[in-house]
């Protein structure tokens, strides 16, 4: 029976997640000690030979990503995104509750390998309670030593979503409206005050102490080949076990919600699940042995995203759903590129008319090529994913729509 | 180091770092635009200009991808078309389409382009918003409903005037440009320079003072050298019926090399003067304390001659000179070699060392 497997969450409630010395008793801050006696260089080779792959939701592959960073300019920066806004999505804050000290290994790690003494965790501005702990944590971390040179700030979002994209976060910390810049250049070389920055998510920093201390061929060697180790994903909607759980990557989405999950609620039927949070694919009961690795989502046409899970049960109206997440995009779109300010705004028109029984086949037409010119040509992964769960649910509920036409 | 890239099937070489816009210009595609000005500062927000890169999986906007060493582009393929269109449609669903009273009319972007691409109407309902800013300023109007928030205007305070009185506020479909509280400009850092309405490629920002007198596209363009003062702007006069009906500004830095479109307040709006009854045409000279009409040769032989009276009478000290700002460098230092050397005297002042 396909079970759990705890590795960032091993230590969960055993631990105090402020406390330094519980992690270090625990064999933390035996990774930062590693890498830090390796050569830098080496260190990001052994991150890259894990196959680690970014847990916020793009997947890039870490060591990659820092190995971009140019070695010349003196001042760099370690981001941690914590902006956490992806609806249904809370095991960043999951993490850094159980285990904080992880994180602040992991920034300490990446700062090293890219030659950086200053890190930075955005966080969520719904997660005030997040930033005291993990301030607490960062106060202790210092003051036992263990993080050596490496200091890290928290700074609070203002509750937008857009800003979890890194270069809107960015701004966000330099203090500018929480708009994306365009790419390149990325942050890699051109990022925080315009200096070289690594943004990575919570869950790829905390993973980092465990590939250093058991080795990149044992962090490879879980889950998928192609997108290695654990995930956590938080469990949300119509579902027996509305918790979080740790898995190996190459499990199968049926044992997420069968399994671990303990079902759909009450004994129903599954009607869609929807992966990596609001902007992820709903996925028909058909995809479900399906292992939740980036790629076998991405070969179904769905997204790991964030890892939540929101299971939607027999009686759920997709329609009225998708017209809700209509409206978040519409409320959180941040109104710079055209295909997204005015199309997150149709969407919703689009949606709510169809809902309320006053649509026609014409409103589904202009629905799909609005969302395949804001999937083509908007600026940002917003506006890119925001049709998302509509183009998902024209494929594979379209009768939902259609017995709502007037 | 130069770069290789196939654009609609022709090959262009462009040095490294050029934008795929300009290389595609190159390769004599006409690539729409809205938010991109080479004068400012790039936005890549309009996603009028994408192009489609071969193997890639989005189109890209043209203004701010570098172009690459191999890349094989088509800026007319039907998704880059749809594209498009769907920009457009999208913009003119909040767009107050009043063309036919409009200054802009027949120099409008959003009306070229709906032309080019066949966009009659909009496939999405939208709502003007009833952004109209009744400012109570007498130079610059803003007329919101209109603006499709390519932010050129916000780049243009900021990076040409440096003034940053307006910028983006709100979010999502409900951004728009304001002033900082979304006040009138004239309790903003606003200099009232114009600079706003010459990069507006619609008809959201236009001149009270030229209002109604004519549609830009439509009145013959003369260019002249502003008199206000020695910088020497060069003006874009606005003429229609032989009378000065406004004043825009040329960017080409040949043809306007001082200040490249740049105007103050002045120099853009301090024109309705020109038509003016009660201005001087001719000099006058008084006499029995009534003014007579003279020729530029008597007034100034009479100034002359009162001024030799002067001097030979109460000494060359008796005599100062005042001069102005309004006039060059060359003819402030004609001035005081005047007063030094003809007149014999160090009273030589100017209004700038007030």
């Amino acid at each position: 029976m396909a079970q759990e497997y705890r590795v960032l969450l091993e230590y969960a409630d055993k631990i105090n997640p402020e406390s330094a010395s519980d992690y270090i008793k625990v064999g933390g801050y035996k990774g930062l000690e590693k890498a830090r006696s390796m050569n830098p260089k080496d260190l990001t080779e052994e991150v890259k030979k894990s196959g680690l792959r970014g847990r916020g939701g793009a997947g890039f592959n870490a060591g990659m990503k820092w190995s971009f960073v140019p070695q010349y300019p003196e001042t760099k920066y370690v981001v941690c995104n914590l902006d956490e806004g992806e609806p249904g999505t809370y095991k960043d804050r999951i993490i850094c509750q159980k285990n904080a000290q992880a994180l602040l290994e992991g920034m300490a790690i990446c700062g090293y390998a890219i030659g950086s003494n200053q890190g930075y965790i955005y966080c969520r501005g719904e997660y005030p309670f997040v930033v005291e702990l993990l301030k607490n944590a960062i106060g202790n971390a210092k003051e036992s030593g263990a993080l050596g040179e490496f200091n890290i700030e928290v700074r609070m979002g203002a509750g937008a979503y857009v800003c979890g994209e890194e270069t809107a976060l960015i701004e966000s910390i330099e203090g500018h409206r929480g708009e994306p810049r365009f790419k390149p250049p990325f942050p890699g070389v051109e990022g925080l005050w315009r200096m070289p920055t690594v943004v990575n998510n919570v869950e790829t920093f905390a993973c980092l102490p465990f590939i250093l201390t058991k080795g990149a061929e044992w962090f490879a060697g879980i889950g998928a080949k192609s997108y290695p180790g654990t995930k956590v994903l938080t469990l949300t909607g119509d579902i027996e076990n509305a918790t979080y759980f740790e898995v190996p990557t190459d499990y199968l989405l049926r044992d997420v919600i069968y399994e671990l999950g303990g079902g759909v609620k009450g004994g129903k039927k599954l009607k869609a699940v929807q992966v990596g949070g609001t902007s992820g694919a709903f996925i028909p009961p058909q995809n479900l042995d399906t292992p939740i690795d980036f790629d076998s989502m991405g070969a179904i046409g769905a997204a790991l995203g964030s890892g939540a899970v929101f299971v939607m049960d027999e009686t759920r109206d997709i329609v009225d759903i998708v017209n809700r997440i209509a409206k978040f995009f519409e409320h959180e779109s941040c109104g710079q590129c055209t295909p997204c300010r005015e199309g997150t705004f149709h969407c919703k028109e689009i949606m709510e008319k169809i809902n309320n029984g006053r649509g026609s086949l014409k409103d589904i037409e202009n629905l799909k090529v609005l969302t395949r010119v804001m999937v083509k040509a908007s600026l940002c992964g917003l506006g890119q994913a925001a049709p998302i769960p509509i183009t998902s649910t024209l494929t594979h509920f379209e009768y939902e729509y259609l017995r709502k036409l007037m | 180091m130069d770069i290789k890239l196939t654009i609609d099937g022709k090959e262009v070489v462009v040095p490294q770092g050029t934008m795929l816009i300009d290389a595609c210009r190159q390769a004599g595609a006409d690539i729409p635009t809205f938010c991109y000005d080479p004068d400012l500062k790039l936005a890549g927000s309009c996603r009028m200009c994408v192009v489609q890169p071969k193997g890639w999986r989005n189109l890209v906007a043209s203004c701010v991808t570098p172009a690459q060493n191999g890349m094989v582009i088509e800026t007319d393929s039907p998704d880059v078309i749809e594209s498009r269109k769907v920009v457009l449609e999208l913009m003119l669903s909040r767009h107050k389409l009043t063309c036919h009273t409009c200054e802009k009319d027949g120099e409008c972007n959003l009306q070229d382009y709906c032309y080019r691409y066949g966009v009659t109407e909009s496939r999405f309902d939208g709502k003007v918003h009833n952004l109209f800013k009744d400012d109570s300023n007498p130079f610059i109007e803003r007329d919101y409903d209109k603006c499709i928030m390519c932010t050129r205007c916000v780049r243009a305070c900021d990076e040409i005037t440096g003034a940053r009185a307006i910028n983006i506020m709100d979010r999502g479909h409900h951004a728009k440009i304001s002033t900082a509280f979304d006040g009138e400009l004239v309790d903003s850092p606003c200099v009232f320079c114009g600079q706003c309405i010459m990069v507006c490629p619609v008809g959201a920002l236009t001149s009270k003072i030229a209002a109604g007198k004519g549609k830009a596209a439509q009145n013959d363009k003369v260019l002249t050298t502003c008199t206000y003062c020695g910088t020497g702007c060069t003006l874009e006069l606005n003429v229609k019926n032989d009378k000065i009906v406004g004043v825009t500004s040329n960017r080409d830095p040949e043809l306007s090399p001082v200040n490249r479109g740049a105007l103050c307040v002045k120099g853009r709006f301090g024109w309705d003067f020109v038509n003016s009854p009660e201005r001087l045409t001719t000099p006058l000279i008084k006499e029995n304390g009534e003014f007579r009409e003279a020729s530029w040769d008597e007034a100034l032989g009479l100034a002359a001659e009162k001024i030799k009276g002067i001097k030979e009478q109460y000494g060359p000290d008796s005599l100062s000179m005042f001069s102005s700002a309004r006039i060059t460098n060359e003819e402030n230092y004609l001035a005081q070699k005047l007063m030094r050397a003809a007149i014999g005297s160090n009273n030589v002042d100017h209004c700038a060392r007030l």
